[in-house]
């Protein structure tokens, strides 16, 4: 097996990988950047991941092949609705953001594995019958070379998810809103001053947090798992966290990061196949983004700085 | 009156929300909450095994939360007592399968091994925002997950042969008590219920009478002050951290010689960790308050079991359970608002 053919297999996959964590750690830069820390992003994907099979498996015969586009999307709302939890808590309520995050994570693998466990009568659901199915992409794929390496035997929802980061990009360094975001999440008070609410854009940040988390365990539930257990979401949000913090709080970065967090992801799975990985124990890749956000965050990879007035709740009128 | 809210009414109305919450979802399921809880408590009291196996429950959930509640009076948040706990329990259980020695040796030198690789693992966050200030909270939830991985890695590729869990530790390293067993119809229970009260002991003895203990809460409360006072910030943020990291290898340590007498390849974490800050958070981060906490969240895990088997409640209602009162505690200034209410006083 040459190279090129090591390419072939590893490249895709890592964009599949990447999708999700894409999704998650974009939903956590506006969190965070909102003032919001999130820890909660893994719970949120349990709750994508468990509303997307769920809904794939109740509504198949109903939407075909659109159906796991329409679980998504379902469990987007899921997503929102659940980080509601998480925003009633912290911002009204004030409550530490971290605990509360740790909570919300408790309470979404229980509620989960009740509602399976209730619902199917066992610890796990069955397998879903449809998926996403794996394209080449028209026209970029007939490039020779980077063609079939970078736009072959992949998934749309991979690529919408590169594209999506590019938006959120937008969104936040070019838009009212954006700024408003990052305002709230760097000086509260000085946004607050200047008549912006800082209550609502914060509980925006969080919905919106909690929309792409969903999508996220949504699309690792559908793409990897093919079912939910208490095993789906293992860690993935955590690992968008990670990608989050590794770009520095910015939407391309996380992406670039998530990226990375995919290749090492799909080598662990597929490198004991590949002459080259053979012999590395895949600890080594399984372990590779947790190591690399401690080693980021310590500042041997350039400072990494948290938006200011993240874990603080904003109590108005207060100094 | 204040005083007495935050230390005892919010505790105690966190609880009893939890558990209207938890009857309200099994309301809404189609249980009878009644019939549940009463499952529930008689598989914590039902019978002397349950007894037993409630209380081996409640040791390592004393232990984990006592870890979590060490490290928040310095001002910590000890997120990774899931990781120490691990590598607590496989750095015991590796000492009491390698080694031949007399008893009175051999199991002390276990429980030293999963108490120090534990406070080793929560030296590195200690050390990191101590040395760097990097937040503690995401260092440690990243070493939970190299703990995982690592010490399935170490399970199956070195200590075994592609195994999924380690050979049973000798006779000469194990905590299990015949005395326990047959005091309560043959449970797990063992000798660890020992080192879990001598743990709370010395959790209350530390904080409440020694110079360190003092140094340590004060740095809790402010660091600036304490700064000035000349104390030195850096040493008792790593010193808090590793007493931590020892009460979570210790909690792990229950386990591996306690209650499994082996390391099992695990496809997610124990959870025992992450309770014990619900523990922690429940018992106002006290030695007492801890060990009462232990108590309530120990018992209705241990309860929980008997659910499914009895009326086919899933154990998981008591995982939300916790997760509830989480938030409640969390969010206490939602009941003080509450409390507020009812007495017509504004709140800021």
């Amino acid at each position: 097996m040459d190279f090129y053919q090591v390419l072939l297999i590893i490249i895709p996959s890592m964009i599949a990988y990447a999708a999700p964590l894409i999704f998650t750690a974009l939903g956590g830069v506006f969190s965070e950047r909102s003032g919001v820390i999130n820890i909660g992003l893994e719970g949120l994907m349990v709750i994508g991941a468990f509303t997307g099979i769920v809904f794939n498996l109740t509504y198949a015969d109903v939407f075909g092949n659109w159906t796991p586009w329409i679980s998504v999307l379902v469990a987007m709302v899921a997503g929102v609705l659940f980080s509601l939890l998480l925003a009633v808590a912290t911002i009204t309520f004030r409550a530490d953001q971290t605990v509360s995050g740790v909570a919300l994570n408790l309470l979404s693998v229980g509620l989960t594995i009740f509602l399976v466990k209730k619902i199917y009568d066992k610890g796990q659901t069955d397998f879903i019958s449809e998926t996403f199915a794996r394209i080449d992409i028209p026209l970029l794929s007939d490039i020779p070379f980077i063609g079939p390496v970078f736009f072959s035997n992949s998934y749309y929802i991979a690529y919408i998810a590169i594209l999506v980061s590019f938006i959120v990009w937008y969104i936040l360094y070019k838009t009212p809103f954006g700024l408003r975001i990052r305002a709230v999440g760097e000086h509260p008070m000085a946004a607050d001053t200047m008549g912006v609410n800082v209550f609502k854009i914060r509980y925006a940040g969080v919905l919106i947090s909690g929309a792409f988390a969903g999508v996220g365990g949504a699309i690792h539930a559908t793409i990897f798992a093919n079912d939910f257990s208490h095993a789906t979401i293992n860690g993935q949000g955590f690992m968008a966290i990670a990608a989050m913090i590794f770009g520095k709080w910015h939407p391309v970065g996380a992406m670039g990061a998530a990226l990375f967090f995919g290749l090492a992801q799909s080598l662990s799975i597929v490198g004991s196949s590949l002459p080259l990985f053979k012999d590395i124990p895949s600890v080594y890749l399984l372990i590779a983004p947790y190591v690399l956000t401690i080693i980021a965050l310590t500042g041997f990879i350039g400072r990494a700085d948290a938006p200011k007035a993240a874990g603080q709740p904003y109590i108005k009128g207060e100094r | 009156m204040s005083k007495y809210l935050s230390k005892l009414t919010i505790p105690l109305l966190a609880v009893v929300l939890g558990l209207i919450a938890g009857s309200i979802i099994m309301l809404i399921s189609g249980y009878d909450p009644i019939a549940g809880y009463g499952v529930m408590l008689d598989g914590i009291i039902g019978e002397q095994y349950y007894i037993g196996e409630s209380l081996r429950t409640i040791i390592t959930y004393a232990l984990a939360g006592l870890a979590v509640a060490f490290a928040f009076r310095t001002g910590l948040f000890n997120i990774g007592v899931e990781g120490q706990l691990i590598v607590g329990w496989l750095a015991a259980v590796w000492v009491g399968v390698a080694f031949e020695l007399p008893k009175f040796i051999h199991l002390p030198l276990a429980i030293v091994a999963g108490a120090l690789a534990g406070a080793l693992w929560a030296f590195i966050p200690g050390y990191l925002k101590a040395k760097f200030r990097v937040h503690e909270v995401i260092v440690s939830i990243m070493l939970n997950y190299t703990a995982l991985y690592v010490t399935n890695y170490l399970i199956n590729d070195i200590l075994t042969d592609k195994k999924d869990r380690t050979e049973r530790i000798a006779d000469s390293a194990s905590l299990s008590s015949p005395f326990l067993q047959s005091l309560t119809d043959y449970s797990r229970l063992h000798w660890g219920i020992v080192i879990a009260i001598i743990c709370i002991i010395i959790m209350w003895f530390i904080l409440e009478k020694t110079k360190m203990g003092f140094e340590l809460k004060a740095v809790g409360f402010n660091q600036h002050a304490s700064e000035y006072a000349g104390m030195s910030v850096n040493k008792n943020i790593i010193l808090s951290m590793v007493i931590s990291g020892v009460f979570a290898g210790l909690a792990g340590v229950m386990e591996g010689l306690g209650t499994f007498g082996y390391a099992a390849i695990k496809g997610g974490f124990t959870g025992m960790g992450f309770d014990g800050i619900a523990v922690a958070l429940l018992g106002a981060n006290t030695a007492i308050g801890v060990a009462l906490a232990a108590i309530l969240f120990g018992g209705l895990k241990a309860g929980a079991l008997n659910m499914p088997l009895q009326i086919g409640i899933p154990s998981e209602i008591v995982d939300i359970i916790i997760a509830l009162i989480i938030f409640f505690v969390a969010a206490s200034y939602f009941i003080r608002w509450l409390a507020q209410r009812f007495n017509k006083k504004g709140v800021k």
